[in-house]
């Protein structure tokens, strides 16, 4: 009996209106893996996604965490559960510096019980450890940048990524991580997300770039109208059959 | 403070009456009305809100704590300062609820609306007429002096310092920050955005509360018309204090710093004999100037964040 999946999507369906978007999808991501989502746009991956992380709820079809059944009201949820998401828009806060917007919505805080919501912050404690967490993926930001605001795309993603990660106890998943950065960039994101697992971390990755997901994923799967149509390991010899699962199905 | 210092300068060299003792008191307790206020104002700009309706709660509250005072059961100095307070809290509570819930589109409506109700109210309450006599305590904050320190300085000291630790120090200070920042982000990391918002309002309420004790010690009366106007004052101390319109950014100490450079600006005309109808302009023209200025500012960050992706990028062929 081999260890149940951190997380599996069993025959979800999800209709928005008369549009079928989920048709049954099928997904399992394995303890320390890096699963590639493939497929072209309209596909199904962002609707799977959010099922997954409790933004959608399905009309059908279940979702399981580590085997067992989870029905999620709210994103929430699927944070408690361990999953965390780095959206494409960051939904970073650039007005704030690093450390704050690592503990934003979770700051580490004195006095909670008798102060409530004025309790006090404790800012040397959250600081070191953010210090901690982008050293451990690599992440290289300024010393004197003050807001993340004035930082390269790279290192707002890299915050966003290792922010996730820390918080995260399962699964982070990654829309489009490199989608908007420079080639140096992109490769320092890459370079952090092949870190993940080792802090047991698994990794749902939703990229258009063939490249990059043959050098950091284990596993791809390839959607197509609302459905899983196949999977292959990356590498240069699969490159043109998952080409053709994208195209044709 | 670079900017205050000069005008401190300039204004000792034009006036000699300016830098004398007597003067700087005066200014302290005009300024410290201005920079309470400012420091509420500070808390609703930071989140990306505007309060305009401060002036007009200022006025309500030097009624309803000198009609209190009156009473048996306000006849106390404490009661009619948590009275004034509370004045201000109620108005404030209603900018909040009706702009967060009322899902109104932005708070200049509403704030323009209690603006109305507020004064309106003041005036049908006093019957148009100033109500004379405030506690001592009440006239001492106004006009006393502790040594050579007015007791205004020391007040607006405690209400700035507060403010200071709440905002820096505070997960709810974090929190306002997080909300002028990027209020879907703030939702998403699971804030509570509506109620952080109708806290500022509030708390901006509280403070036009606690300026009108100043006012009312300072005059020994409630007036109707206390506070007209003061809502731009305090607008153009946030602004000039470094806080942007734009939300997210503003500190207590920048916004007190900038009611005093308004404060020397006013107190300046005035000692050099300039028509008082022309620091209305001069104040209007300083607010339109420092949002124009902030706004050049988040460009220019703008830019140079682009200027920083493209070197992260460049860097990768060398």
């Amino acid at each position: 009996m081999s260890a149940p999946f951190v997380l599996e999507a069993r025959g979800v369906v999800k209709y928005f209106g008369a549009v079928c978007a989920l048709d049954g999808a099928q997904l399992q991501l394995a303890d320390g893996e890096i699963l590639a989502l493939l497929g072209d746009n309209g596909a199904g991956k962002s609707t799977l996604i959010k099922c997954l992380t409790g933004v959608h709820r399905p009309d059908a079809g279940e979702i399981r965490v580590d085997g067992a059944r989870l029905t999620m009201k709210s994103a929430a949820d699927a944070r408690a559960a361990g999953i965390e998401t780095v959206y494409q828009d960051l939904a970073l806060f650039d007005n704030l510096s690093p450390t704050q917007n690592f503990f934003a919505g979770r700051e580490q805080v004195s006095g909670a019980r008798l102060l409530g919501r004025l309790a006090v912050l404790r800012k040397r404690s959250m600081h070191a450890e953010t210090l901690v967490a982008l050293d451990r993926l690599g992440v290289r930001i300024p010393q004197d940048a003050a807001t993340v605001g004035l930082m390269s795309g790279g290192q707002r993603q890299g915050i966003a990524v290792a922010r996730a990660a820390a918080f995260a106890g399962r699964v982070v998943i990654l829309d489009e991580p490199t989608a908007a950065l420079g080639l140096r960039e992109s490769r320092a994101v890459l370079d952090i997300v092949k870190r993940l697992p080792e802090q047991g971390i698994s990794v749902i990755l939703i990229s258009h770039n063939l490249d990059h997901v043959t050098e950091v994923a284990d596993r791809a799967v390839v959607m197509r109208r609302g459905r899983v149509v196949g999977e292959a390991v990356p590498s240069d010899e699969t490159h043109e059959q998952l080409v053709g699962l994208i195209v044709n199905g | 403070m670079a900017i205050l210092i000069v005008l401190f300068a300039v204004m000792t060299l034009l006036s000699s009456v300016f830098f004398t003792e007597r003067n700087l008191q005066n200014l302290v307790m005009q300024t410290s009305v201005i920079a309470v206020l400012a420091v509420g104002q500070l808390l609703v700009i930071v989140t990306r809100g505007i309060d305009i309706s401060v002036g007009s709660i200022l006025g309500l509250s030097t009624i309803t704590g000198g009609l209190a005072f009156g009473t048996a059961w306000g006849g106390s100095a404490v009661a009619t300062i948590l009275i004034m307070a509370g004045t201000g809290l109620a108005v404030g509570a209603v900018n909040g609820i009706a702009y967060v819930y009322g899902r109104m589109p932005n708070p200049l409506i509403i704030t323009l609306a209690t603006l109305g109700i507020a004064r309106g109210l003041a005036l049908i309450i006093s019957g148009g007429d100033s109500v004379v006599g405030m506690p001592g305590l009440v006239v001492d904050l106004g006009s006393g002096l502790v040594g050579p320190v007015p007791w205004a300085g020391v007040f607006l000291l405690v209400v700035a310092g507060a403010a200071s630790f709440l905002t820096r120090q505070t997960q709810w200070g974090a929190w306002i920050y997080a909300v002028g920042g990027n209020p879907e982000a703030a939702a998403r990391v699971g804030m509570p955005v509506r109620r952080v918002l109708v806290s500022v309002y509030c708390l901006s309420g509280v403070c036009a509360g606690l300026a009108a004790v100043l006012v009312a010690g300072r005059t020994d009366s409630g007036f109707p018309q206390a506070g007209q106007l003061s809502e731009l004052d305090a607008i153009a101390a946030v602004i000039i204090g470094g806080a942007s319109i734009l939300g997210g950014r503003g500190t207590v100490s920048g916004a007190v710093v900038g009611a005093f450079i308004i404060g020397t600006i006013r107190n300046g005309l005035n000692l050099l004999d300039v028509d008082p109808n022309w620091q209305l302009v001069t104040v209007g023209v300083v607010v339109a100037l420092a949002v124009e200025l902030d706004v050049i500012r988040a460009a220019l960050e703008r830019r140079f964040q682009a200027v920083q992706a493209g070197r992260g990028s460049a860097g990768a062929s060398a």
